[in-house]
């Protein structure tokens, strides 16, 4: 059972890797991009999964950390720099320094005030990016150039999709076994006990609040380089990145794939931008079918998708 | 001078608070009694301006716009409590945010398909001018019937809440849900009923702020924000609270506007000044949600005993 498990992930990332080759070989390269945005928001849903679902930390502010990354790579390389490493460090430092602010005061309150509060301070962030006058304002910034990520000898374009793609990819996998390796770990085993009881935990110990800090920060870092990626994806960067809607939109994509479960950020992410992709082609109102698809699953498939997919097996 | 520019502003504050009121009012009682986070309140606030912008095109009349929309946004909010909104009470608040961000997905086209994605609706004829209150202040009279309008429903609803039988089980149901459940009142009934008052009051809402904003798709989204906000600050179940919220709420936004603009002016090249201005006074109403909630965590009346 294990080794098919073993072999299962191992065909599917080969399958995900080759996907460029494939679609280019079927005559479908223009689904690269639909492909390329699928990985992307699956690192940013994934990353929300893991302070909503492993923390019980509900942040209907999500779309902030998202943003701060983009941006953060946006004026870098509207500033003319393109190195990808000073990117990634700009990202990491600007979301790891906001979110230590943010969660530092929200972890104060709990239950239906956490939410709201996360949700100001996104709200905060989307109203100062609109007035940054110097870097497109509300109308946005368009990028001429890309991240270039040195690698010893070699150099990785991100304006390549191909090459944009492999790396959100890798990036990918990585996220997923981190979370994987995550959920039995002690910080992983102590952050479940605090979501379930977090006076029971304190009791017993546990430094509950810095732990719930670390996994915001943590949560909020990952979500900057799914923006960061985001961004060379798009080649442009708006406030709207930043807005509630985009905060609503990752959250559904996690209660949508599965709460607390490794996979649940993927599969919603996948499952939400394909049903958009494939109701988008056939009527206009692509969203009030997206809807019915959303409530049909809150009210029969308990437990999201992923929930759906292991009861089936069972 | 400078004080009828003050005073002019506090009457915009007033007009804005109360208009998010009529929103905050339903929002809070479906939040502080059902313990139900809907998304989907501002959809209403959409719905409710649509159908008053639709009747009073068809039929030239700003007030029977009004009147309609009342009535019919208020029969659609009970038609969607009783077949959708009851069966999430029991469910946990995650499974309420996606099945009423849903619900916004599928209003919004249902309106776009149905009036398009913007209809036109302006004050009646007779409030266009300006009504002069005090000497050298003179006052949009479309903007007096709104804060008219506001006050009045504002009383109406704490006398309902406060002096008649449905109120107080209304009241008991937000202190205390299973209590009031085990005494003998019928809470799902009485629920049906109070979110289709709610829905009225965003139709009410809707309509009057329709003219002085847009009757658009997605009008809801940013408004349904404050009303969240509004509700946070006066303390979750609470009408007073909801009231004052969301006065305190539009007169900061708005005084801030100016307050902001006229520093901004005095420190920065113009150009950035009118450009940073409302945007950060935009954040304003934000960062006084988050200094009320590090003083009184549970907002400023808490309605739970």
């Amino acid at each position: 059972m294990r080794r098919a498990r073993v072999l299962a992930l191992a065909l599917a990332a080969l399958l995900a890797a080759a996907l460029p080759w494939l679609l280019r070989a079927a005559g479908l390269d223009f689904y690269l991009s639909l492909a390329n945005r699928m990985v992307v928001a699956a690192i940013a849903a994934t990353s929300l999964n893991l302070a909503l679902g492993y923390g019980g930390l509900v942040s209907f502010g999500h779309a902030a950390f998202v943003g701060l990354g983009a941006y953060a790579t946006g004026i870098l390389v509207a500033e003319g720099v393109t190195s990808g490493w000073a990117h990634f460090g700009a990202t990491l430092a600007v979301t790891g320094v906001a979110a230590l602010a943010i969660g530092a005061i929200s972890l104060r309150t709990r239950g239906v005030y956490f939410i709201m509060i996360t949700l100001a301070f996104a709200q905060m962030l989307f109203y100062l990016a609109n007035s940054i006058k110097g870097y497109g304002g509300d109308e946005g910034l368009n990028l001429r150039a890309r991240s270039l990520l040195a690698l010893g000898p070699w150099t990785l374009n991100l304006k390549d999709p191909v090459v944009c793609y492999e790396v959100a990819l890798v990036v990918l996998a990585a996220t997923l076994f981190g979370l994987a390796r995550f959920v039995p770990s002690r910080f992983g085993r102590a952050m479940l006990a605090i979501r379930d009881d977090d006076v029971r935990a304190e009791a017993l110990g546990f430094p509950t609040y810095r732990l719930k800090l670390a996994l915001f920060v943590a949560a909020a870092v990952l979500g900057g380089v799914a923006g960061s990626l985001g961004v060379n994806q798009q080649g442009y960067v708006s406030p709207n990145v930043l807005n509630w809607t985009q905060s609503g939109t990752f959250m559904v994509m996690v209660i949508l794939g599965g709460v607390a479960t490794v996979w649940g950020g993927v599969v919603g992410a996948v499952a939400l931008l394909g049903l958009e992709e494939v109701l988008g082609a056939w009527t206009e109102y692509w969203a009030f079918w997206t809807g019915w698809v959303l409530l049909a699953v809150v009210l029969f498939a308990r437990g999201g998708l992923v929930g759906l997919l292991a009861r089936r097996m069972r | 001078m400078a004080s009828v520019l003050v005073l002019e502003q506090v009457l915009n504050g007033l007009q804005l608070g109360l208009m998010l009121f009529l929103l905050a009012a339903g929002l809070t009682l479906v939040f502080g009694v059902m313990d139900m986070i809907n998304l989907a309140h501002g959809s209403l606030y959409m719905v409710g301006a649509f159908v008053a912008a639709w009747i009073a095109g068809k039929t030239g009349s700003f007030v029977l716009g009004v009147a309609g929309s009342v009535v019919l946004t208020g029969l659609f909010g009970v038609a969607l409590e009783a077949g959708l909104l009851r069966t999430l009470y029991a469910r946990d608040h995650l499974s309420q945010v996606l099945a009423t961000f849903a619900l916004i997905l599928i209003l919004n086209d249902a309106v776009r398909f149905t009036f398009g994605t913007d209809l036109p609706l302006s004050a009646p004829a007779a409030l266009e001018g300006p009504v002069e209150l005090l000497p050298g202040l003179s006052y949009p009279a479309y903007r007096l019937v709104i804060i008219g309008v506001g006050l009045a429903l504002a009383l109406l609803l704490w006398l309902l809440v406060q002096k008649t039988r449905l109120g107080a089980l209304v009241r008991a149901g937000a202190s205390n849900r299973t209590m009031a459940t085990a005494m003998g009142v019928d809470i799902g009934r009485l629920f049906t009923l109070v979110f289709g008052i709610g829905a009225a009051l965003c139709a009410v809402a809707g309509a009057f702020l329709g003219p002085l904003l847009a009757v658009q798709v997605g009008m809801g989204e940013n408004i349904l924000i404050l009303a969240f906000v509004v509700i946070v600050i006066g303390g979750i179940g609470s009408i007073r609270g909801a009231l004052v919220g969301a006065i305190l709420v539009g007169c900061v936004d708005t005084l801030g506007r100016t307050a902001l603009q006229h520093a901004f002016r005095a420190v920065f090249p113009p150009q950035w000044a009118s450009a940073a201005g409302p945007a950060v006074a935009s954040i304003l109403v934000y960062l006084f949600m988050a200094v009320v909630l590090a003083f009184r965590p549970r907002g400023l009346f808490p309605a739970r005993g």
